[in-house]
């Protein structure tokens, strides 16, 4: 295959990637919008214990065949969902695979922020479909697809530049170790984020309405449990991280740029970002921090990682992560730093 | 009613509320170390971190900040006195770690010894009543209770629990138990994580405050080198304590410099592989050795490393004055675009009768556009090199004896050239030519340099440094991650099995608590009870569930 044909074939795949993404999200806005009229049955809250994190609990209330088909059909469409979301991250890993391949000489797929935003949506994704069983994440399904599917659109809209050589600073081994990690971390907290999210909401609504039988609020797990789900993610993310942001990208930085730590905004948002997620998995054993103040914690977190990911390439123009083409280089290899050379 | 109603002994005349000299530093250390404290501190720290994104900074980037200076007449004093040019350095900034690190120390210290009081405590006796934890278990057996004790206590100490068996004499309920514990190194590794952040930051302290950081313009060739010593660099940003005696003597330079330009496909123009072919020697009289300086390659020696971070077009220009005297030489022309489209200055102060100067750009690839009505550079590779200068005469303001940038020219007392019509004189020149300039001042040659692709002399831009604690920093992190999964991802729990005779069996109760505040300690007490029952299957069990 030709460079072209790859290139086409990376951007059909995110295409249909995208319009999966679509149909899963659809297949699981039917089964929980046929959920709401179903009553919560008496045994679903015992099943909902913090025993088991997640889970659809169906109802299994009053034995009724119109109960037992719309249980049936909700089921249905659930598994439907989770069917459809496998099948679109692996077209999206082959648009990957496909965008790597265009480039000549075939290269990772991270020289540019349309490759790694692809790559975050993909990571999100794919952790999602990974620990869909170990974390029964169904109730997040609906979340993590809105949120795939915009993030990825972003992405084609107005993120997308064409397949280009990587310049050369970022030809190196580290930039596959130092993205990887970087990208793993930012699916784990995205997750982890999006779970703080639905505790929150779910914390809010059992303190101001009690308990309630029907909706999607009240399928969600205990707040306990969302917690624990969500400091599972955390703590899967924040190692990651802090072997992406303050290992592997200083020993690179070091190599590359001179100076392991630059103080870059890239690098400076990088590091307030660990410092907050610190401060949640702190929060998290300090009194009257539990509960609702690390969660709001761990939504800063996500916040500031997101703005870091995308938005700090359109603030600033000195980052030296320059990737995203808004940063003017003057030197070819680098910004050039003020050259005072006085003529003596 | 004047009695008085008081508990306090009459001789303390404080106010209530009121502390001592001690019992106030006990409070301010209190304060300082909770763990509240830490936290605000650390979310301080990062709402402190954010302006120097924001802001241009003077260790960053000193040409954007003096240039954002000037566009910001009116915030640039009000910012200064912030410190909000050098927020890294500033002292609110420092303040915040500073406490931090107090408020660290002040936290390990105390949990240093309560650890080491626990690790040597044996694992608690069993609570009265098992069933009252949140996850427990029990079961049935024909075997006596210390059959059933003994069978647990084995496959505990066989996952790697702490033991203590109690006897039901000294509980008091009637049945022996096992306690079992295990999980000790969640909180080694805390400690680790907490401590090698202080190790981190003092490698980066170490860094900052000995290391310095330098770059230099060098012309490729034999007759340009560098050696290593404060004159030799066009910057130089010292630490703190840096001492120019631990510069380490090292010298080198440039023989070649390649680069492969993509002549096809959508960066065609770009530049790539860049590598600089250096010799040089690591002291004064070590033996020459060669290098090949790459990005992302750099070149060692000692604590020194020295990077290849940019380069360009010198081109060889010469002035010859009124009285045949020569000036000028190979002039490092500073790149403005990615097709190389250069500016530079050449200046010959002293030619006669007037000083002269050059000012210009310099065209690898020289194109013309019609919409502009100038000269621009259609690629960075020197296929048709060309320099446009502007000539100017008078005092160059260079007699005085202050410095000035050499890629300035100091305008203010100098007249530009120009034709009879009026309009610039301006010196279009290809290698080779020369050109002879008016009301006989001399001539301007750009002089062909020998052996070098496209005739143009180039320049790189070497930036060198000497970090030292960077061990010590990368050795802080590896250890702060080694300590961070073991407090992530050790689960401390205690175990508890209680056998006691029921009837003519036995009943055995086996309960689990989690230590870490993360765990789920359900599946524990399933496996247990599972493997305790072992392949004697038909056993009755009841798992109680009332979570």
């Amino acid at each position: 295959m030709t460079d072209a044909a790859w290139e086409s074939l990376s951007n059909q795949a995110v295409a249909a990637a995208g319009l999966l993404y679509f149909l899963a999200l659809l297949a699981h806005l039917v089964e929980w919008a046929s959920l709401r009229k179903v009553p919560l049955a008496s045994g679903a809250a015992a099943r909902d214990s913090i025993d088991i994190p997640g889970g659809v609990a169906v109802a299994t209330g009053p034995h009724s065949d119109e109960a037992e088909g719309r249980a049936r059909r909700t089921a249905l469409f659930g598994r439907l969902g989770f069917l459809i979301t496998c099948i679109a991250v692996a077209v999206q890993a082959v648009s990957l695979f496909a965008r790597g391949m265009a480039a000549d000489p075939n290269r990772v797929p991270w020289g540019n922020m349309y490759e790694f935003t692809l790559t975050g949506t993909f990571v999100v994704a794919f952790l999602y479909v990974v620990l869909y069983r170990k974390f029964r994440l169904a109730w997040m399904a609906p979340i993590v697809l809105a949120f795939v599917l915009t993030v990825l659109m972003v992405a084609v809209i107005w993120l997308y530049a064409p397949v280009a050589p990587l310049t050369e600073a970022l030809s190196s081994y580290w930039l596959v170790i130092h993205v990887v990690s970087a990208i793993i971390a930012t699916g784990a907290f995205t997750l982890g984020g999006i779970t703080s999210a639905l505790y929150l909401v779910k914390a809010r609504s059992l303190s101001k309405n009690g308990p309630q039988e029907t909706g999607y609020v009240a399928r969600l797990p205990q707040p306990e449990a969302l917690d624990r789900v969500s400091y599972r993610l955390h703590a899967f993310g924040f190692p990651v991280w802090t072997f992406a942001v303050l290992i592997t990208g200083p020993i690179w930085a070091h190599q590359a740029w001179s100076s392991y730590w630059n103080w870059d905004p890239k690098e400076v948002w990088a590091f307030i970002t660990w410092v907050v997620y610190a401060a949640y998995l702190h929060a998290r054993t300090t009194a009257g921090w539990k509960g609702r103040n690390a969660a709001i914690l761990a939504l800063v977190g996500v916040a500031t990682l997101w703005f870091n990911f995308i938005g700090i390439n359109y603030f600033s123009t000195t980052s030296q992560h320059s990737y995203a083409g808004g940063a003017k280089q003057i030197a070819p290899l680098e910004p050039a730093p003020a050259l005072s050379r006085d003529s003596a | 009613m004047s009695t008085v109603l008081s508990t306090r002994p009459p001789e303390d005349d404080r106010r209530p509320g009121e502390l001592g000299f001690r019992e106030l530093l006990r409070w301010v250390w209190r304060q300082v170390t909770s763990m509240r404290t830490a936290l605000i501190l650390l979310l301080l720290l990062a709402l402190a971190a954010i302006p120097g994104s924001i802001i241009p900074q003077t260790g960053v980037d000193s040409l954007k900040t003096s240039n954002w200076q000037s566009d910001h007449p009116k915030l640039t004093p009000v910012y200064e006195r912030l410190g909000l040019f050098s927020v890294y350095d500033s002292a609110w900034f420092s303040a915040i770690y500073i406490l931090l690190m107090i408020s660290l120390v002040g936290c390990i210290v105390p949990r240093t010894f309560h650890y080491w009081r626990g690790m040597r405590a044996k694992p608690p006796a069993a609570p009265r009543n098992l069933s009252r934890l949140p996850d427990h278990a029990a079961y049935t057996t024909t075997d006596a209770p210390e059959v059933a004790l003994e069978r647990a206590t084995a496959l505990l100490k066989r996952r790697r629990y702490r033991l203590s068996v109690s006897t039901g004499s000294t509980t008091g309920d009637g049945g022996d138990s096992v306690s079992a514990e295990r999980g000790y190194l969640r909180e080694v590794g805390n400690l680790i994580f907490h401590l090698s952040v202080l190790v981190v930051l003092v490698g980066f302290g170490l860094g900052s405050m000995f290391g310095y950081k330098g770059g230099v313009i060098l012309l490729v060739g034999d007759d340009f080198g560098f050696s290593n010593n404060l004159t030799q660099y066009d910057e130089f940003k010292p630490g703190s304590l840096f001492r120019a005696d631990e510069m380490e003597p090292f010298s080198f330079k440039i023989d070649d410099f390649d680069v492969d330009w993509l002549t096809t496909g959508r960066r065609a123009g770009m530049a790539r592989g860049f590598q600089s072919h250096l010799t040089y020697r690591e002291g004064r009289d070590s033996p020459e050795k060669k290098y090949d300086l790459r990005v992302n390659h750099p070149l060692s020696i000692g604590d020194t490393d020295v990077f290849l971070i940019g380069h360009g077009y010198a081109p060889t220009i010469t002035i010859k004055d009124a009285d045949g005297n020569i000036s000028g030489g190979p002039t490092p022309f500073l790149p403005t675009s990615q097709s190389f489209q250069s500016i530079g200055v050449v200046k010959a102060p002293d030619a006669e009768p007037t000083q002269i100067g050059l000012e210009g750009e310099f065209y690898p690839t020289v194109a013309f556009s019609d919409q502009t009505g100038s000269y621009y550079s259609l690629l960075g590779k020197p296929l048709d090199p060309m320099i446009s200068m502007l000539v100017y005469t008078g005092d160059l303001g260079m007699d005085d004896g202050s410095s000035q940038s050499v890629y300035a020219l100091d305008k203010s007392k100098t007249t530009m050239l120009t034709k009879k019509d009026g309009t610039p004189y301006r010196l279009d020149l290809r290698p080779g030519e020369t050109a002879k300039l008016p009301n006989g001042l001399g001539s301007v040659t750009f002089e062909k340099a020998p052996g070098v692709d496209g005739g143009v002399q180039r320049w790189n831009k070497i930036q060198i440094s000497q970090t030292p604690g960077k061990w010590i920093a990368l050795t802080g992190v590896v250890m702060a991650l080694i300590g961070l999964l073991g407090s992530l991802f050790i689960r401390p729990r205690r175990v508890w099995v209680r056998a006691r005779r029921q009837g003519d069996g036995t009943l055995v109760e086996v309960a689990a608590l989690d230590r870490s505040g993360g765990g789920d300690v359900s599946v524990v007490v399933d496996e247990l009870v599972a493997s305790l029952q072992g392949p004697q299957s038909g056993k009755q069990q009841q798992r109680e569930d009332e979570s």
